[in-house]
């Protein structure tokens, strides 16, 4: 065995790509699962296309997966991947201008043929190309991951299926990762020849790393210095999906979900389906407007009613939605934005629907919207919408996006003590009982529920009386009603914390940001004030209501700047609210932010102003 | 769920509402009939939740003194989904019509029917659009002049019935208005159902389609026009020297005249059965059609399959069983994590 360097490093990000069908997401799912059992800090970003079998050896077809480890605080899954393992030719095209230069590159030769390149739209071999501007390790991927199962029997076909592990075993012996994590997966997933393949390729991939002169140095990362506690990797729909679950275990009242198949929101039905030991009923609907009906159905019987869905389904549930807002009921609507306009971009990501949840319905039918800032803040952030919803007896919009919906972080398991109980206590008492007499303090009307003796009362979308909410087609009862729900809405306001400044208390560029951007932002701003540029920001989860010191934040700053993936829908709302100069920073490309590219606007800004 | 304690009238399930439809509608004595049944059925009455969509038959709910509530334009079946699948024990009833329930709310229909949930739905077919004034309804006949086709309907209509079996139901049955005695009778029987009760109530529009059902309506012409449908009876129709039967051979029905003392089965003439495996003999009960035939009032499937939420609430109680009440702790530590000190 060659004698063999180890070198240590801060941090790494490393890009797994190949054909949609390589297994690309597990490969990385995998690789993710040990390096958060390293202790690493890490974050994800999976990239894939939004059809299921584009096909093979396209770019169409590629997929990818993003790592980014360290052993420092980190808050995006970095802007250039360090090293890329390509799969094929496709894989390297698409992705080789985000390498860092200097970066590593690891592909698999055995798929650099005439026919794969020219699938790929390469008029020549790249790799010779190649060789001068990064580490290009050329590895027989295919051939060294036949001969490793050549006495198992296995056809061709299925023998090159489990490449991607003969690719993982190699970067966990690069990486120093543990394999134990992936071994235990294969034992309880897989039998017979297929778990005995993967088993022998992910540790023929170690043993061929150790040996080969390919790979001089292993690199250490070590495990971060963060707050003590015990933590798991976690993506931010099934963070999401757990918050739904904890909300009925910590209010005391089942939760009904009501559901239509939709990209990228699926995963939050399916994770639920399996809670059923938690009380919480799922029901596929037959389409979107079904979907939400039940969840308001179920809230009228006395369920947590919630639906979960994307941007296309959400204009189709707008007309329900007012009448939850008309009849006052709790339910919870999830987002998770994808790429639009219409059908768009499925698996790719976007901010587009603010405007939409706020105005997306007809006359003034004001909803409460929260945005979760990071994959495990979707937990906390469905915890916090249905309390906030039985409280103020309202709809409440969370709005995710795809990019929380699946990369993933290492997320502090919370104390169950610590999370916020409100237990549902349903109306029960019958005298002078008035369906629309409302708290004095949050204005929420009684959430009387079928089943209680006396308190049989009818509900509907019609125009309502003040009080009794019996049909009223009274001009002024009619502004005085639409005043008051919107007056609830804003006493929310009351329950959101102060927003806090990152940064400093006042002057110079203050940055805004809302939802799954905060990593980029945050990271941002960290690296302009390490180089001494006068720039804050804050972060909104709540949206409506604002907190209600934001104007006052706002006012103490020179400039705003609010990044957004949209085309400026924040900027816009706070340019109406607080007649400030807010200038919105758009991307709207299916991708997340990049650090450096807020880097470069915050320098600009400042510039400007100087 | 039935409860000896409970003694409720007629009266108890009015509201003080003023009930705003036309007057000589069909939907007065449809509602009159409704309350009076309620009672019988045992249930108190907080246990009840009616719920409509949008249309002249769906302010229904606003006149019965239970829980109900008034949703959108064709989706009742799903809110009454919603409530049902949470709360199945609830008497829930969905109030639709042509145009709510077989319009834009087709699809909804279809699914509730087919997932089998143990509510009623009463489809109020009048065959037209009565509170947008006047329009032809998905039930109206080809060649209908309204005011949304000056030249004649040239739109196919869909039968209620025909849709329902279509769907899988494993009960539909049709009534008449202002037929009391079997309007109430119908409504038991969609009561004692257990899964969806699916109950076309042809309903007469005196404003904007008046007569269209009047042939059944009125007690004279009754006889001959309806064929009334009687579990393990043949099925004959007319009264004294016009007595018919209806045959049913490959699906096909063709009526037989029949003398008065004749014996309807030895002439071949169908005998009812709503219990029959297959939705076949159904459709071809369905297919009868004036003015070649009677229309069948009565009955027409009544099969019995588990409910959807009687189904959902079984799979709670299983999983609660095998893996214990949820345990939120252990959700949240599942699975790899590590600690940091
Ligand atoms: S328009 Fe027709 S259906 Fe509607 S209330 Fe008047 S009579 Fe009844």
């Amino acid at each position: 065995m060659p004698n063999k360097k180890t070198e240590e490093l801060e941090g790494v990000a490393i890009r797994f790509t190949g054909d949609s069908g390589d297994g690309m997401q597990l490969t990385g799912t995998k690789f993710t699962e040990s390096t958060a059992l390293a202790g690493n800090d890490l974050a994800t970003l999976p990239d894939y296309p939004a059809e299921i079998r584009a096909p093979a050896g396209t770019l169409a077809g590629v997929s990818g997966f993003q790592i980014h480890f360290s052993s420092k605080e980190i808050s995006t899954p970095a802007d250039q991947p360090d090293v890329l393992v390509a799969f094929n030719p496709a894989a390297l095209r698409a992705n080789i201008d985000d390498v860092r230069p200097g970066g590593m590159v690891i592909v698999n030769t055995d798929a650099f043929n005439d026919k794969a390149l020219a699938r790929a739209g390469y008029d020549e071999d790249p790799l010779p190309a190649l060789r001068d501007r990064v580490k290009l390790v050329e590895i027989p991927l295919t051939r060294l991951n036949r001969e490793a199962l050549k006495d198992l029997n296995l056809s061709y076909r299925d023998a090159d299926r489990s490449k991607n592990f003969f690719a993982l075993g190699i970067m966990f012996w690069l990486y120093h990762r543990s394999m134990d994590p992936t071994l235990r997966w294969l034992e309880s997933r897989f039998k017979g020849d297929i778990r005995e393949a993967n088993v022998r390729v992910l540790n023929a991939g170690y043993a061929f790393a150790e040996t080969t002169e390919m790979f001089p140095v292993s690199y250490v990362i070590p495990s971060a210095k963060i707050q003590p506690g015990t933590y798991r990797n976690i993506t931010g729909n099934t963070a999401l999906a757990w918050g739904i679950a904890a909300a009925g275990t910590l209010n005391d009242c089942p939760v009904f979900l009501g559901a239509y198949p939709i990209t990228p929101a699926s995963d939050i039905l399916h994770e639920l389906a399996r809670y059923r030991q938690f009380g919480v009923r799922t029901f596929q609907a037959e389409d979107e407007i079904a979907a939400i009906s039940t969840a308001i159905g179920a809230s009228f019987a006395g369920m947590l009613g919630v639906t979960t869905t994307s941007g296309p389904g959400f204009v189709l549930k707008q007309e329900a939605l007012g009448l939850a807002v008309m009849t006052e009921l709790p339910l919870v609507v999830v987002d998770v934005q994808r790429g639009g306009p219409s059908t768009g971009m499925p698996t790719k990501i976007e901010q587009g629907d603010l405007l939409m949840a706020l105005y997306g319905r007809n006359s003034d039918c004001p909803v409460a919207i929260l945005a979760p800032s990071s994959p495990g803040d979707c937990f906390h952030i469905m915890i916090e919408a249905f309390s906030l919803a039985v409280k103020y007896m309202t709809p409440v919009v969370v709005l995710s996006d795809g990019y929380l919906a699946n990369s993933a972080e290492p997320w502090l398991i919370p104390d169950i003590a610590s999370l916020r109980r409100s237990p549902v206590k349903h109306h029960t008492e019958i005298s002078n009982f008035q369906p629309y007499e409302r708290n004095p303090e949050t204005l929420a009307r009684p959430w009387a529920v079928p089943g209680t003796k006396g308190l049989e009362h009818r509900i509907g979308g019609l125009g309502k009386d003040e009080i009794t909410g019996n049909v009223s087609y009274d001009p002024r009862n009619n502004e005085r009603m639409i005043e008051l729900r919107a007056e609830k809405v804003a006493r929310i306001a009351n329950d959101i914390p102060p927003i806090e400044v990152n940064g400093q208390d006042q002057g110079g560029l203050l940055l805004v940001g809302w939802g799954s951007t905060h990593g980029a932002i945050y990271a941002a701003v960290k690296e302009a004030r390490e180089n001494g540029l006068n720039v804050s920001n804050i972060h909104l989860r709540h949206l409506n209501p604002f907190p209600s010191n934001l104007a006052d934040v706002l006012s103490r700053f020179d400039q705003i700047l609010v990044p957004e993936l949209n085309q400026g829908q924040l900027s816009r709302i706070l340019r109406a609210e607080f007649l400030l100069p807010a200038v919105p920073m758009i991307k709207q490309q299916g991708q997340p932010f990049q650090i450096s590219e807020i880097l470069e606007r915050i320098r600009a800004m400042l510039r400007e102003e100087n | 769920m039935a409860d000896a304690a409970v003694n409720l009238t007629q009266k108890d399930f009015a509201t003080d509402q003023d009930v705003r439809w036309c007057p000589g509608c069909g939907d007065y004595s449809i509602l009159a009939n409704v309350q009076r049944v309620m009672p019988e059925f045992g249930i108190p009455r907080e246990n009840f939740v009616f719920i409509s969509g949008i249309g002249c038959s769906s302010r229904f709910p606003y006149y019965m003194n239970t829980y109900g509530m008034h949703t959108i334009h064709g989706r009742a079946p799903a809110f009454a989904a919603g409530v049902k699948a949470s709360r199945p024990e609830l008497s829930v009833w969905v109030v639709t019509g042509d145009g709510d329930g077989l319009s834009i709310g087709g699809n909804h229909l279809l699914h509730a029917i087919r997932r089998n949930i143990d509510y009623q739905i009463l489809l109020f077919n009048n065959r037209v659009y009565g509170l947008t004034k006047g329009q032809y309804s998905p039930t109206s006949r080809i060649g209908m002049k309204t005011k949304s086709t000056p030249d004649g309907s040239i739109d196919y209509p869909v039968d209620p019935i025909k849709f329902a079996l279509g769907a899988s139901a494993t009960f539909v049955a049709r009534t008449v208005d202002v037929d009391a005695k079997h309007l109430q009778q119908t409504l038991r029987r969609a009561h004692e159902h257990k899964g969806t009760a699916f109950v076309e109530i042809l309903q007469n529009c005196p404003v904007f389609n008046d007569n269209e059902w009047i042939e059944v309506e009125n007690k004279k012409t009754r006889s001959e026009a309806a064929l009334v449908l009687e579990d393990g009876q043949p099925l004959v129709t007319g009264s004294k020297g016009q007595r018919r039967g209806i045959r049913i051979e490959n699906g096909i029905p063709s009526v037989v005249k029949l003398g008065d003392e004749e014996d309807p089965v030895a002439a071949g003439v169908a005998v009812h059965n709503e219990r029959h495996d297959s939705p076949a003999y159904a459709f071809a009960l369905a297919s009868l059609e004036r003015p070649n035939f009677p229309i069948p009032i009565g009955v027409f499937r009544s099969v019995e399959r588990p409910a959807y939420d009687e189904m959902l609430s079984n799979q709670v109680t299983q999983a609660i069983e095998k893996r214990g009440e949820g345990d939120l702790h252990a959700l949240l530590h599942s699975g790899d994590t590590w600690t940091v000190e």
